[in-house]
């Protein structure tokens, strides 16, 4: 794994995209890493563009926004086409399948049915982000399982957290 | 009541600053009668919270006691913060009516809804007296004040009422003329728990009574007995017979648990486990 | 307690370290108004105070959240509220209610983009200067500020300590990034943690006000008679309201007793300011960009340093000052149109060039691009 790693997580308000920066911060931290999350969102709660980045690092990290990132992964259209151009011409670009229309690009491109999964698997699509982590760490390891599966435990309330537990299984399936 | 009244016993030995005639000097030893007569030989347990206005000044610096002159409007929020920590102490809000029915209302009707514990006297002398006798929101309609020289056009506000519906414990209103009824209520104030109110209907013979044109404190006084109207009496009258008048007496008096109540026993127990 | 805050390594948001720090510094009182983007102080807080005896209330506006943090500063609590730019707008009477009556409290401002609402989830660093002059009158508010998730951790204490301590109130200055991003954070063990206590008098003693030196103070309940006002008083806590002298010497004292103890006050961190041709001076979030343009301008082979306060107010003209007679250029990024600028500027006395990066709205944080090319200009 590279020194410094940046990932943004771009979607719409609702679906979850701050939990998924969280639950991939807080695993770094089990790992052992300095990590900073940031979020950004607007006065709505639900329905406005929102996004978290978590950068990664085995050094102390300074700045703590992401510019050109790593990784991106994008949970809708709209996110997609505004955070694209800001991929590393050889970063991984994860996607969800709900979106249609994919630019060029050189990244290296998985498409990740993480919203039909989590309908169809787990009856609800507010799980399509922790699929999407799934599938995240099974394409690029930047955490470790344990890691993330304690993050996860951690960071969503009891009721729901087998069902978050699941949905990161069947994420890893994925990709 | 082991000893007789003596009001000294309670005071600083500074001199009032108040006006000649002022009814500050009748809730001042009302308020301090009703302390005597409750047992308590000195204010050791007593915190005083005070706004801006005359009426603030009555326990600031004067009693003997614990005090805090907050800023204008402040002293509800200052005193439920005093009353949250340290629930074992009496806090009692003196305010004037601009203080606490004008730039405070918010904290007083709040204040009320919780429920939270504190005494408050509001001392209404239906004027902004200390800033030199403008106009406030409890001036009767079509008074002369300096803000309003050609006589006011709002209505005022019945505050008393207010706070009773606002979730009070207790809530009284008297005047002036009324000094023994007034020492009653404040003694009930006191050994009721809950938020308490009880408005002083007051004279201002230089800020209000000159330009409202009363020609001296006993005109003023005869028209608080004149107009004052026991709230079981009005109860049976309307509005129009209503207008002009002072309704007195009680407003509310029960036992809801009060705020502390509810922060302790609620909020504790359930972290406790 | 130890349960509560155990040591060891977490990923939490700086609101939330700033929420436990409180804790830990001994706040047992906590009184605010929902306001983005402080509310997580609040919210955690509300949890974690009823698990150790404190009180948390949620106030009708902020007026009243400041007002009753002081009455339960009188009552003997460590009291603590936190707002942002509105709200801290609001609570500017009684944060001059406070210095004047010598009330330990501390008052959290995350700040976000203004004038008036303004951009209610977007970082800014607008509020310095009223941060300095937002009351009325002469005063002298400690500030600090945090730039990162530990830091506000540690500062939250040390508000309280310095609140306790210079029986005042103290200002955590913080900005939307740092109140909202989430890092790693260690937390000592508690008793590793320094607490600071108010002075209390002795029984007997009746001067509470206006000493030369920080008077002792006395809780509400425990027989002295204490006499708290925000007018002008004497040692006793005597109303003078025409007096000038006890005025002047009033203030005068109150202003003293923070200015004498700068020393201890002020807190700086400083990297390569003995020999750097060019010197950056920051705060908060900026100065994480800072970080970066540093080290990349000295790859560049500019030989660069910066000063970052920790402590914003009392400022630190005297180090500006021996820095501005070595350094030829100094330079000040900050997300708003230039305040921390003209202090900088003011305290050079025009021996070194100020030049500033600024940068306001949509919550952008100013860039290691931005400082860097500003560095080589």
């Amino acid at each position: 794994m590279a020194k410094r790693i940046e990932v943004r997580i771009a979607g719409l308000g609702g679906q979850g995209v701050v939990l998924a920066g969280q639950i991939l911060g807080r695993a770094a931290v089990y790992d052992g890493k300095s990590v900073v999350q940031t979020q950004s969102y607007g006065a709505e709660a639900r329905g406005s563009a929102a996004k978290s980045e978590v950068i990664i690092s085995d050094n102390k990290i300074a700045f703590p926004m992401v510019r050109k990132c790593d990784i991106l992964v994008a949970m809708s259209q709209q996110a997609l086409d505004k955070y694209i151009s800001d991929l590393k011409g050889n970063g991984i670009l994860l996607v969800d399948t709900l979106i249609k229309k994919i630019p060029e690009t050189e990244a290296k491109l998985f498409k990740v049915p993480a919203t039909k999964t989590a309908e169809k698997t787990l009856g609800n699509k507010l799980y399509a982000n922790v699929v999407m982590l799934g599938a995240l760490i099974k394409e690029t390891r930047i955490t470790s399982l344990e890691a993330m599966e304690k993050a996860i435990r951690e960071s969503v309330p009891e009721k729901v957290r087998e069902a978050n537990l699941n949905a990161f299984k069947e994420g890893l399936k994925l990709g | 009541m082991s000893s007789k009244f003596s009001i000294q016993r309670y005071l600083r030995g500074l001199v009032f600053p108040f006006c000649p005639g002022c009814g500050n000097f009748i809730v001042v030893n009302s308020f301090l009668k009703a302390v005597h007569e409750l047992g308590h030989q000195d204010l050791s347990g007593f915190v005083f919270c005070s706004g801006i206005g005359c009426a603030a000044w009555i326990p600031s610096p004067y009693f003997l006691a614990d005090s805090i002159h907050t800023p204008h409007g402040r002293s509800i929020p200052v005193a439920t913060g005093v009353k949250l920590f340290r629930p074992e102490l009496e806090v009692v809000v003196f305010g004037g009516d601009g203080d606490l029915a004008g730039i405070g209302l918010n904290h007083l009707i709040h204040a009320a809804r919780r429920n939270v514990d504190i005494k408050v006297i509001m001392v209404n002398n239906m004027v902004y007296g200390m800033t030199g006798g403008q106009v406030a929101p409890t001036t009767p309609f079509g008074t002369v004040t300096t803000t309003t020289p050609y006589k006011s056009f709002e209505r005022p506000l019945d505050v008393t009422r207010l706070i009773a519906a606002a979730g009070a414990n207790y809530a009284a209103r008297w005047t002036t003329v009324h000094p023994e009824q007034f020492k009653e209520a404040v003694k009930k104030a006191l050994k009721i728990r809950g938020f308490s109110f009880i408005e002083m209907v007051s004279q201002c013979p230089t800020a209000f009574g000159r330009r409202a044109g009363f020609k001296n404190v006993a005109e003023m006084l005869q028209w608080f007995k004149q107009n004052s109207i026991l709230k079981e009496k009005a109860e049976k009258m309307n509005w129009k017979e209503l207008e002009g008048k002072i309704v007195i007496g009680e407003f509310v008096c029960r036992q809801e648990p009060t705020l502390g109540d509810n922060v302790r026993q609620n909020i504790w127990r359930k972290t406790h486990g | 307690m130890a349960s509560l805050l155990g040591s060891g390594v977490y990923f939490w948001q700086g609101n939330e370290a700033c929420a436990y720090g409180a804790i830990a510094a001994g706040c047992r009182f906590f009184a605010a108004y929902p306001i983005t983007p402080s509310s997580e102080i609040a919210e955690r807080l509300a949890r974690l105070l009823p698990l150790v005896d404190g009180i948390f209330i949620q106030m009708e506006d902020e007026l009243a959240s400041i007002n009753a943090v002081i009455g339960a500063s009188w009552a003997g609590a460590k009291a603590m509220t936190a707002t942002s730019g509105p709200g801290f707008s609001l609570m500017q009477e009684s944060i001059g209610y406070a210095f004047m009556t010598e009330t330990p409290c501390v008052i959290v401002n995350v700040q976000r983009v203004g004038p008036s609402t303004g951009q209610a989830t977007k970082a800014a660093q607008g509020d310095v200067m009223q941060a300095r002059w937002g009351t009325h009158g002469d005063y002298v508010p400690i500030v600090l500020s945090p730039n990162s998730v530990q830091e506000m951790f540690q500062l939250t204490v040390r508000a309280f300590n310095l609140a306790e301590k210079y029986r005042t109130p103290v200002i955590l200055l913080v900005d939307e990034i740092v109140g909202h991003m989430r890092e790693k954070i260690e937390v000592p063990p508690i008793k590793e943690i320094c607490i600071v206590n108010r002075k209390k008098p002795k029984k007997g003693d009746r001067s509470f006000f206006a000493w030369a030196e920080v008077a002792p103070m006395p809780t509400l309940g425990e027989g002295f008679n204490v006499s708290v006002t925000g007018s002008t008083h004497d040692e006793y806590g005597v109303r003078f309201t025409a007096d000038p002298e006890v005025h002047r010497r009033l203030i005068s004292n109150l202003v003293d007793k923070i200015e004498k103890h700068r020393n201890d006050i002020v807190e700086l961190e400083a990297w390569n300011t003995d020999d750097c041709s060019t010197a950056i001076i920051c705060f908060g979030c900026t100065s994480r960009a800072v970080y970066e343009a540093v080290e990349e301008a000295r790859r560049k082979g500019v030989n660069v340093g910066y000063v970052r306060l920790k402590t914003l107010w009392p400022f630190p003209a005297e180090t500006i000052r021996r820095l501005a007679q070595r350094v030829e250029k100094i330079v000040v990024p900050e997300m708003n149109l230039r305040q921390l600028f003209y202090e900088v500027e003011r305290a050079a006395y025009g021996m070194a060039e100020v030049t500033a990066v600024n940068k306001i709205g949509g919550g952008q944080i100013i860039t290691p691009e931005e400082i860097l090319e500003e560095i080589l200009s």
